[in-house]
């Protein structure tokens, strides 16, 4: 790889990190605005400081500069010196922010400067209102507040072995700036290991040949240490542990050296056997018992077990997620193509054939989870943005509002995590904006004077549901209703349920909003939020009382790639239902259709609509005497999709009809069949009448 | 390469008539393969095929042109083409009768395309060319494939 382009590998691998930074540093802000714990600031302190360091080192000076004072404030709050107020957390805000923009190549200098100014002011605050105050008291409670958050426990020796690859200097790193980094953390014993450097013939200066060690005492834990080295990952070998032998008594020349890896523990012992073990010695000398020595040989075991197993503890690994999608693309390819071989075994008629087929398609699906499962993300990631979004907004609006949020572990596929954050931030502005009242007419109607917002996820079956509940005013389905007549939505004397009404809110250029805020309320809301929401295979559910709040929920697919579905067939068409949808199969006699001119199928007592794919397609061609219906669920209410055969159960690849097809309603994508053909995904929520 | 300013055509015919493509929009030629119809398109909208695990739309201009009676033969095959939609180039399929050739033509020789008199809607073409005393109409494939032209549909709801 050319120099250059890995140096540019590095500034991206930076950036991604620092996005991360930046990330945690404003969760972190929010969590201090609504109490500060030293656990939260001690977080902060270190995403600043690592975001500064590496800064540095990447060439960002402008943000490392920035930095400065900031982390020195932190540390401040750290100790206790200062408390973290609102002004305080609202700058903080603001340098992050700004942080971000000088992270994407902008940040003026004119507000940096302003920052800083504002920043310099809070530090001579606390040197001004220094010593006078009680600093007996601050301190104490510095040490508390210290030793709650854990981050200064007793020191411990840490031995770190850096060795960095040959070509670290042409990445545009300087090994020394990391182990100068490493000394400010406690006491550092540094020794050079220049054994592997050549003879100056051989040199080459641009090469590094050295490798460092670090007997490291400090109190910081070890996720301190190792963000020293967090842009070397990959391009170093870096070895932390911590120097520490159980029992009172300094550990033997043997042991250390074999902890340290210097000798192989096995060739000590062979030298060693040449001589009696200390046991055998111990024993013959009348010391200890043999039950005594197996004992103690036991123990030994025992704490060497203990430590194997710490040592592979569970890590970690960062991938493009390009190569993700590559690799659920692949899959995709696979299951078509085991599509395939499962319908040539079942052709052939050949029962070797069919174990192989039949052993694939297993792997195939177990392959599918997991590669899907790679790409799920926890929607919690999304949660903290909006924390924030209705916090400025609020604040913006003159509202007390909180945002609580429930389910954050809720995996999603990271595609649709994507697409969805936009819907969300128009939903949560709505609430914000039309739900929840201000401050003052709240408490004039009883309510608590500040307003919550509840943003919750959880699994329901195969779906996400994601609901957005606001204690607000509700929705006035009058004021909906003499809106959908004045836009020429509805006519003016149609019969609407409020339910019904209320779904008008959905359709395009309705807003109800008295005045138009800047926030929200230019016409172009839900039914576009809708919309968006629909291109996800997703469905958007309703439901307001006057005076006590609205809820709206969100009910997702798990994923956008493959799911399971069930084949049908109409004449020499296929479609796919998805079997998440379906509840069981019943037959459709010709006397059964002539008998309800209702369209409806009686099942358990109940009678289910039903639809016919044939009609509803125009598939030509006349049904068959017996007909099957495959009754499905879409949303609480059954649905009977009439189909001529039921062909069996089908891993579904998913494939985009595109921009071409977008507007054909009942159809959300296509698949491609064994034999190579393609059969359309039928979009359930909209075939039901 | 040629430095002056000729392209490159692939003519077929449709109905009796030649018509040409600019190459540097094709991609390819296939045979015609089993096409899958979708619900509430244009009759000319003969649906969608597999292409290498890519559902690609495919139109068949004998169709779309009301040229003369269409029928498959071993002769028909779709071109692959590239087209523009809404800003975004997409693979497009195009049934043809027969496709002929590719051949250089100068763009001095491209005449703009006639009011009328032509078998095609003047908006379809960018121009006629000639070759050999016979009269090649070059479509202009994005208009061919324009949304307004492909979302003729009825647009109701299913059901």
């Amino acid at each position: 790889m050319h120099p250059d382009d890995k140096a540019a590998l590095h500034r991206q691998a930076f950036l991604e990190e620092a996005a991360d930074l930046v990330a945690e540093w404003e969760e972190c802000m929010l969590l201090l605005d609504r109490g500060v714990d030293p656990d939260t600031v001690d977080r902060l302190f270190r995403a600043v400081h690592t975001l500064k360091g590496a800064g540095a080192m990447f060439g960002f000076e402008d943000l490392a500069a920035f930095l400065h004072d900031l982390e020195t404030v932190l540390d401040q709050v750290r100790s206790g010196e200062r408390s973290m107020e609102r002004p305080l957390v609202d700058l903080l805000l603001r340098s992050r922010d700004h942080a971000a923009a000088i992270l994407q190549g902008g940040g003026s200098f004119a507000e940096r400067q302003e920052i800083l100014a504002q920043m310099r002011g809070f530090l001579e605050q606390t040197k001004a209102a220094g010593e006078p105050a009680g600093v007996e008291e601050q301190r104490a409670a510095a040490t508390e507040d210290a030793v709650a958050s854990g981050a200064a426990g007793p020191p411990r020796l840490w031995r770190i072995r850096f060795r960095p690859q040959t070509d670290i200097f042409r990445t545009g790193l300087d090994p020394a700036r990391l182990i100068e980094e490493l000394a400010t953390l406690g006491e550092a014993e540094v020794i050079l290991h220049d054994e592997a450097v050549p003879p100056l013939t051989d040199l080459d200066p641009e090469s590094c040949h050295l490798a460092w060690e670090v007997l490291l005492t400090t109190a910081a834990p070890e996720p301190t240490i190792r963000d020293v080295f967090i842009f070397v990952e990959g391009e170093a070998a870096v070895r932390i542990e911590p120097v520490d032998y159980e029992g009172e008594r300094p550990p033997r020349l043997g042991e250390i050296l074999a902890h340290r890896g210097d000798a192989e523990p096995a060739a000590i012992e062979a030298v060693l056997a040449e001589r009696k073990p200390v046991g055998e010695v111990l024993v013959e000398a009348g010391v200890v018992a043999p039950a005594q020595v197996a004992a103690a040989l036991a123990e030994q075991r025992g704490l060497s077990q203990v430590r194997a197993a710490t040592a592979t503890e569970t890590a970690t690994i960062r991938v493009p997620a390009a190569k993700l999608d590559a690799l659920v693309d692949l899959v995709g390819g696979l299951v078509t193509a085991q599509a395939r071989l499962s319908q040539v075994a079942l052709e052939q008629g050949l029962g070797v054939l069919d174990a192989v087929a039949e052993e694939l398609e297993r792997l195939t699906s177990a392959l599918r989870d997991t590669s899907l499962g790679l790409r799920m993300l926890p929607i919690g990631s999304t949660f903290s943005r909006f924390r924030r979004l209705v916090r400025d907004l609020s604040a913006e609006l003159g509202k007390d509002i909180v945002l609580v949020t429930r389910g954050e572990e809720t995996e999603l596929d990271k595609t649709m995590l994507e697409r969805l954050g936009d819907p969300l931030v128009h939903l949560l502005r709505n609430s914000v904006d039309h739900g929840i009242e201000p401050p003052d007419e709240r408490v004039a109607k009883g309510k608590p004077r500040q307003g919550t917002i509840l943003l919750e996820a959880e699994h329901v079956g195969g779906e996400v549901a994601i609901r957005i509940t606001d204690d607000g005013r509700g929705i006035d389905a009058d004021r909906v209703r003499a809106k959908a007549v004045e836009k020429g939505i509805i006519a003016a004397d149609m019969a609407l349920s409020r339910e019904e009404i209320l779904q008008l809110i959905f359709a395009p250029g309705l807003s109800t909003a008295q005045k138009v805020s800047n926030v929200s309320g230019r016409g172009v809301g839900m039914d576009v939020v809708k919309r968006n929401i629909e291109a996800l295979r997703g469905r958007v559910f309703l439901a307001s009382t006057m005076g006590q709040g609205t809820t709206i929920t969100i009910r997702l697919p798990l994923t956008l790639a493959i799911i399971d579905g069930l084949l049908v067939r109409v004449e020499d068409a296929f479609f796919v239902l998805p079997l998440a949808a379906v509840e069981e199969t019943v037959e459709l006699t010709a006397a059964a259709r002539a008998a309800s001119a209702a369209r409806l199928i009686p099942r358990r007592g109940e009678l289910v609509p039903y639809v016919s794919v044939r009609e509803a397609f125009g598939v030509p061609g006349t049904p068959p005497a017996i007909e099957q219906a495959v009754i499905v669920r879409v949303g609480d209410r059954l649905l009977g999709v009439v189909v001529d055969t039921v062909v069996g159960q089908h891993q579904t690849v998913i494939k985009s009809l595109g921009r071409v097809f977008h507007h054909v309603r009942g159809i959300s994508g296509a698949t491609i069949l064994g034999d190579g053909s393609i059969a359309l995904i039928v979009d359930l929520p909209a075939l039901a009448p | 390469m040629s430095t002056t300013s000729t392209k490159q055509y692939l003519t077929f015919t449709l109905g009796g008539e030649t018509f040409a493509l600019e190459t540097e929009r094709v991609r390819e030629v296939i045979e015609l393969i089993p096409i899958t119809r979708i619900p509430q398109t244009p009759e000319f909208v003969r649906g969608v095929i597999n292409l290498r695990g890519h559902a690609v739309p495919v139109v068949d201009l004998r169709l779309q042109f009301a040229l003369a009676e269409v029928r498959d033969t071993v002769n028909t095959c779709i071109i692959i083409v590239e087209a523009e939609l809404e800003g975004e180039r997409l693979a497009m399929g195009a049934i043809v009768d027969a496709v002929r050739e590719v051949f250089e033509m100068d763009e001095a020789d491209v005449s703009p395309p006639p009011r009328m008199g032509a078998s095609v809607k003047a908006e379809f073409l960018k121009g006629m060319g000639k070759k050999d005393d016979t009269f090649i109409m070059i479509l202009d494939i994005d208009r061919v494939f324009s949304p307004e032209e492909l979302a003729l549909v009825q647009g109701s709801a299913v059901g």
